[in-house]
This record gives C-alpha cells, structure tokens and sequence, in this order.
C-alpha cells in the first residue's frame, strides 16, 4: 500500500482579465477608494455582487480540480494552450495562490517551471550551479556534494569556471538541467522542460526522470511531448478549460486525447492588436496553411506543395526577429524544424515597427500523412525566444492513394519524401552464363 | 520460508514507517484570506538562499566595474566634497566644532546604505520577476538582499571614515560601543522602507519614477548637510519621526563625539522604524499572494 502524495479538492483559479497587462497606477487606485463607497451602494441597489465583475471580465482559469496521487507515481497533464495546466502547476509549486479549495501535499516538493531560473550571464558555470541549486531549494551541502555528478551530466567539465555568458545555448541549457536533473525532492512539478536539448540529451533527461519514478518520488509532469508522456507516465490527466475531464492510463487518455484534437484549424485570425496573442514585441494577426495558389481549408495531401503564412504587428523598431516553426506529427514526433534562413530581404535586418507577413512555403512530397500540429516561435537576435504559441495551427495531410503504387498497409515515418532511385540492369545472369 | 519472510518484512517496514512518516514536511495549499500570518521562521528556512543571493550581487556588482570596490566609496566621498564646498564654503552651515568634510561624511556613510537599499530594495521584486514566477521561496529573501548586499559597500566605505578620522585626529569616546545599535538601525530602516517599497512598486508601477525623488528629498529632510540642531528644539521629536535623522545624529555622537542626540527624538524614531517594518511585513505579506500574477 502506497502513501497518498497529493491530495487535491476542489482547487480553482479565478483570473481578471485587461488588469492583467495594465499595471494600476497609483491615480486609479485612489479614485477607486474615494468612489468604493459610492459603488458598493450602487451594486447593493441593483442587487449585484460587490466584488465581481466592476472592474472588467474575470475566468476561471481552473475550477473544481480534484484528485489524488500515490508516492511514486509519475503523472502526466495534457491539454490544449489555456487548458490550465500550467495554472495549476503553478498552484501546486505554491507560485500562486488558488481562489478556492486546497490541497495536501506530502513531502518536500520541488518545481522545475522553466530551466536555469535565475542564471546570471556574468557567473561561471561554477557559480552558478550553486545560485540555481539554492534558489531551486537545495541546501549548500547537498549541492557540494552533488556538484562533481551534475558538472559530469552536464558534459561542460572544461568551461566550468568560465562565465555563462561565454556558453552556447546548448551547453548553457545541459548545465541548466542538471542542475534541475539532481534536485531530489520528493515531489517534483515539471512543466515542458524536455522539450530543451538536443535528441542525445533528451534521452539522457527522460531516464533521469524514469529513475525518480523508480526511487518512489512523486513527478508531474506537463508535456506536449506525447511520446515522453506515454513512456513516462502511469497515470495522465486531460485538462479542458480548466477541469479534468478525464484520468486514466497513459494509453487511455492520450488516446481519446489525439482523437479528440483531430479536428483541423487551418486559418486563425486576431483583428485586435490589443487582444492578440503576443507580448509587447510582437503580436499575431493572422495564420494560415493553405495549398500553394490555394486557400485555407482546401485539401492538402502528401503530394501538395503548401504553405504556412503567419500576419504579425512588429511593435518594437529595429528589433531583429524571425519566426521558427516546428512541424509535429499526431503522436508528438517532431517532423521538422524552420527558419527563413534562406529569405532574400528581411532576415538577419532590423525590422521596423509595423505590419509584417512572412510565408513558409512547403514542397509537396515531404511530410507523411495524418494530423500535424504547429508550433510557432518567435526569436530575437537569431538565438532569443521571445514568444512560444503552441499548436497556433492543426491540419490534415490526406492520403494520395495513387502514389502508394498497390502497397495499402501502415507507411511509417514522420516523412514521406519522394526520393530519386535509380535501378538499373547491370548484366543478366543469362548472358554471364553463356560467356 | 515465506511464512518468516512476511513477518521480517512487515516488522522492517513497521519500523520504517513512522520514521518516515516523521520526516515528510507536509504542506497545505489553500486560499489565505484577511489577516495573514508573518511566517518569519518561513524566512529563516531559506537563509542559504539569501545568502547565495547577496552573494551573487556583491558578486556581479564588482565583476564588470572597471573602478570595483572603490565605487563603494567614491559615491560617498564625492557628494561630502559637493557638500563641503556648497553648504560649508558657501553657506558656511555650522558643524558642531568637527572638520566640516569629516562632518559631512560620517553622515553619508549611513545614508549611503539607506540610499542604495531604497533603490535596490524598492525596485527587487520587479527585478527577480523571473525568479517569482517559476519558483517558490519566501518572496522576504527579495528586499532583505539587496539591505545586505549595501553593507559590503557601508564596510568599505566605514574604513576610510576610520581613515579620515585618524586624518583630522578625531578620537571616539566612551559613546562608540554604542554604534552597533545606531546600525542596526540605519538596517531596519532600510528593511521597513525597502518592504513597503517593493510591493508597492509591484501594485502600482510609478513608485519605480518615485524613488530617485523620494531619495533626494529624504537626504535634504536629514541632517546630512547640516546640524539638527538647526531645527527648533520644539519640532526636534517630530523631526525624529525620520529615523534616518536618529540613524545619523547617532553616528556623530558616537563615532565624533558631538552632542549627545535627544532621547525623546531617538525613541520617535526607534518607534517609527519598528511601525514601518511591522507594517511593511503585514503589507508585503498581503500583496505577496498575487505578486506571481500581477509582475
């Protein structure tokens, strides 16, 4: 009989919404006190509540979330962008605090929200293990003595005691996990932190997060990585605007998951620049996968050339962006990665505030058949993401059965390139016989 | 065999248990509302963090500085040299029978940390925002840091006031054992302004334009510059409500042996100082819970 290690009742999120971005300022809060009493006479009159919705719109970004998890379970979150997964992430790592219910939890417990949380560039890799180790809530011995084992995970022996700064990507975010990889808590909350890395490491991360699982710690984790999440975890959850609408096992819920999110969004469009999804640099307008010459919504199967056209506001000048897209098949594969390396006129310059559209054009004959899910990113200077927006489109390949030429069963594969081959008789055996 | 096994087993496991069970912190998650504890054994948990943070600030502070460490006391020693000519060669403000210059930085030593606090301290929260939203800590190491991080500058700087000392032949009297005190002070002044400041600054983003404001009045409403007894006696405990004037009529008496600073104003501003922490920690502790939502 296992420990319980989370208990969860009724936990529930209540965000405003416009008082979000806008930081009040110290005028709109003292009209706000003078005019309180006026108000709350004016709501009692008309009989509304005093306290929701004066100042703007408010949502629940989670309601009623309960559940119960065992020592040593590894548990998985799935859902779409805005599903709640990382509010109540959040919630749980005691980053925010919930607006209803509570939960129990058992153990020292750890969050892994983003990896190198507090990095500073001018420290040596040294340094810094000892900043982030602290900050993430190990004590200054345990991390002395971990230090040799997550500097050897890390594979940077060599610029340890050179500044961050110094590093490139890659080896900053290997030293950022390991230092994330030996926090041993016995709790652990993890939010999309496999998704860094290249593919070697990657691997090395999952085994690292299998072996907490088997030493009986706690980990959950939320991930667009569908495959992690199936060979990670027993138990998986679905959020949906903000409740569980199912639990299961990992095949159960993931499945039902795919099935569910097959439906294709194709074309998406925000008029609002306010209301956009974005930060203060860039906002989307609009985005689209259309058949070359095509619309959005027309067929597009293996054999179609398509293309992928996102509209955005630039509203800092001179900012250098571009965009990168991440191509992912239906069960979490990653088909391909993009960036207009190759584009004539804007790459690399500085782009001034304004309008822009930028179209990723895709030849025919490349990815295989099934649904694709995009992921969008938007990078400053070349190496900087300053803004992520998953699964911004879903479409469909079609299958083109005549290409198949007569073979009707499974084509595995993330693509399915038509390649040149050539075959040819080099001498028949009949000939070589009569020789 | 098996029949011996499972008892063994169960009776290891039987052992095992409590202690087990014992040493799992449990945590309870759930809506604070009205009056929120302090939870200052909260911050003592998390001590190393503070240190690591202090650590990194003295750190980087001095790292890419081509002058260092000496910062530390040009800052202070350039404004005395400001004051010396304005206030004392022209204006020719009395000080209390000591070298106007020694006068003048006895002062700003102190006021130097509680400058640097106030501006650090006020703005460190939207500063670590990253830290506040991705991890979980007592958000009371934020303020706290940057208060400490100032007095590695006050030490440095306290030595050439040592130096200068030597310099103009000014000896301490008997009055010197009680500087620790009159620091302490000049801290939790420091503390109780930086909290109130930072969470502020969080609510309501123009205390980020107030600071460099509110720092240069502050030093013209302390008797940096001049005496304090060049305030009328009767308004000396309300002028003590400021307790920076407390903080430094107090290191003049015991580090140059002026005179020896009114009690009733000492107590206004001891008072107003454990009011201002009190208060800062109660108000920082209720905005505390939607910092991560609001930075």
């Amino acid at each position: 009989m296992s420990a319980l290690a989370i208990h969860a009742e009724g936990i529930g999120k209540l965000y405003h919404i416009g008082r979000r971005q806008t930081h009040r300022n110290l005028r709109d809060a003292l009209t706000d006190t003078m005019t309180a009493p006026f108000r709350a006479v004016r709501a009692r009159l008309s009989g509304a509540q005093g306290n929701g919705n004066s100042r703007g719109e408010t949502f629940w970004a989670l309601r009623n979330v309960s559940f119960d998890i065992e020592e040593g379970e590894i548990i998985g979150i799935i859902g779409r962008n805005g599903a709640g997964k990382s509010t109540l992430l959040k919630i749980l790592s005691r980053i925010t605090e919930p607006t209803e219910g509570r939960a129990v939890i058992h153990g020292r417990a750890g969050s892994l929200l983003e990896v190198g949380t507090g990095f500073h560039p001018e420290l040596t890799g040294r340094e810094n293990i000892f900043l982030n180790g602290a900050i993430l809530g190990m004590s200054k011995g345990e991390i002395a003595r971990k230090f040799d084992e997550i500097v050897a995970f890390s594979e940077v022996e060599k610029f340890i005691d050179t500044p961050v700064k110094h590093y490139s990507s890659g080896m900053y975010v290997r030293l950022a996990f390991a230092v994330a990889a030996y926090l041993e808590t016995e709790v652990l909350f993890v939010d999309e932190v496999l998704s860094v890395g290249d593919g070697e490491f990657q691997k090395k991360c999952l085994n690292k997060m299998q072996g907490a699982g088997d030493e009986g710690r706690t980990v959950f984790l939320v991930s667009h990585n569908l495959t992690a999440i199936q060979r990670l975890c027993q138990k998986v959850f679905w959020l949906e605007h903000g409740n569980i609408v199912l639990s299961g096992t990992a095949k159960e819920v993931v499945g039902a998951y795919l099935s569910s999110t097959s439906t294709a969004v194709t074309e998406q469009e925000w008029p609002d620049p306010d209301t956009a999804p974005g930060n203060e640099t860039v906002r989307l307008r609009s985005a689209r996968v259309r058949p070359v010459e095509r619309g959005a919504g027309d067929e597009i199967n293996v054999r179609t050339p398509f293309a992928i056209e996102f509209e955005y506001w630039n509203l800092k000048p001179q900012a250098r962006l571009n965009l990168s897209l991440v191509v992912y098949t239906e069960d979490g594969t990653m088909a391909f990665v993009t960036g207009p390396r190759g584009e004539p006129v804007w790459n690399g310059k500085p782009f001034p505030a304004g309008l822009f559209r930028s179209v990723c054009y895709v030849p025919g004959d490349l990815l295989n058949d099934g649904i694709h899910r995009l992921l969008l990113l938007v990078v400053e200077n070349r190496s900087v993401v300053i803004y992520r927006h998953e699964d911004v489109l879903t479409f469909e390949v079609k299958e083109d059965i005549s290409m198949r030429d007569g073979w009707l069963g499974d084509w595995p594969g993330a693509t399915r390139p038509m390649l040149r081959w050539t075959t040819e008789l080099m001498s028949p055996i009949a000939a070589e016989q009569r020789r | 065999m098996s029949t011996a096994t499972a008892p063994e087993q169960t009776l290891a496991e039987a052992a095992r248990a409590p202690m087990g069970a014992g040493e799992r912190p449990v945590v309870v998650i759930r809506p604070t509302r009205g009056w929120t504890a302090l939870r200052l054994g909260e911050l003592w948990k998390y001590r190393e963090l503070l240190y690591f943070l202090v650590w990194r600030d003295v750190k980087v502070r001095y790292k890419q500085t081509m002058l260092g460490a000496a910062w530390a006391v040009l800052q202070p020693l350039l404004t005395m040299m400001i004051f010396t000519l304005l206030f004392s060669k022209l204006a020719k403000v009395p000080s209390e029978g000591v070298p106007y210059p020694i006068f003048a930085y006895c002062a700003l030593v102190p006021w130097t940390l509680f400058a640097f606090a106030l501006a650090q301290s006020g703005n460190s929260l939207i500063t670590s925002q990253n830290l506040v939203t991705k991890v979980y800590f007592s958000r009371l190491v934020i303020p706290i840091a940057p208060v400490l991080v100032g007095l590695v500058d006050f030490g440095i700087a306290f030595v050439l006031l040592l130096g200068m000392m030597a310099y103009y032949g000014v000896h301490p009297g008997i009055a010197i054992v009680t500087l620790p005190l009159f620091l302490l002070l000049a801290v939790a002044t420091s503390l109780g302004v930086g909290l109130w400041l930072s969470a502020l600054n969080v609510e309501y983003r123009d205390v980020r334009h107030t600071i460099p404001f509110l720092t240069q009045f502050w030093l013209f409403a302390s008797p940096i510059a001049y005496p304090s007894s060049a305030v009328p006696a009767k308004w000396r405990v309300l002028y003590g409500l400021n307790p920076i004037a407390g903080v430094v009529e107090g290191f003049r008496w015991a580090l140059l042996g002026t005179h020896r600073p009114s009690v009733p104003m000492l107590l206004a501003s001891s008072a107003m100082v454990a009011l201002l922490i009190f208060s800062g920690l109660v108000y920082f502790r209720r905005v505390e819970k939607t910092f991560a939502d609001v930075v």
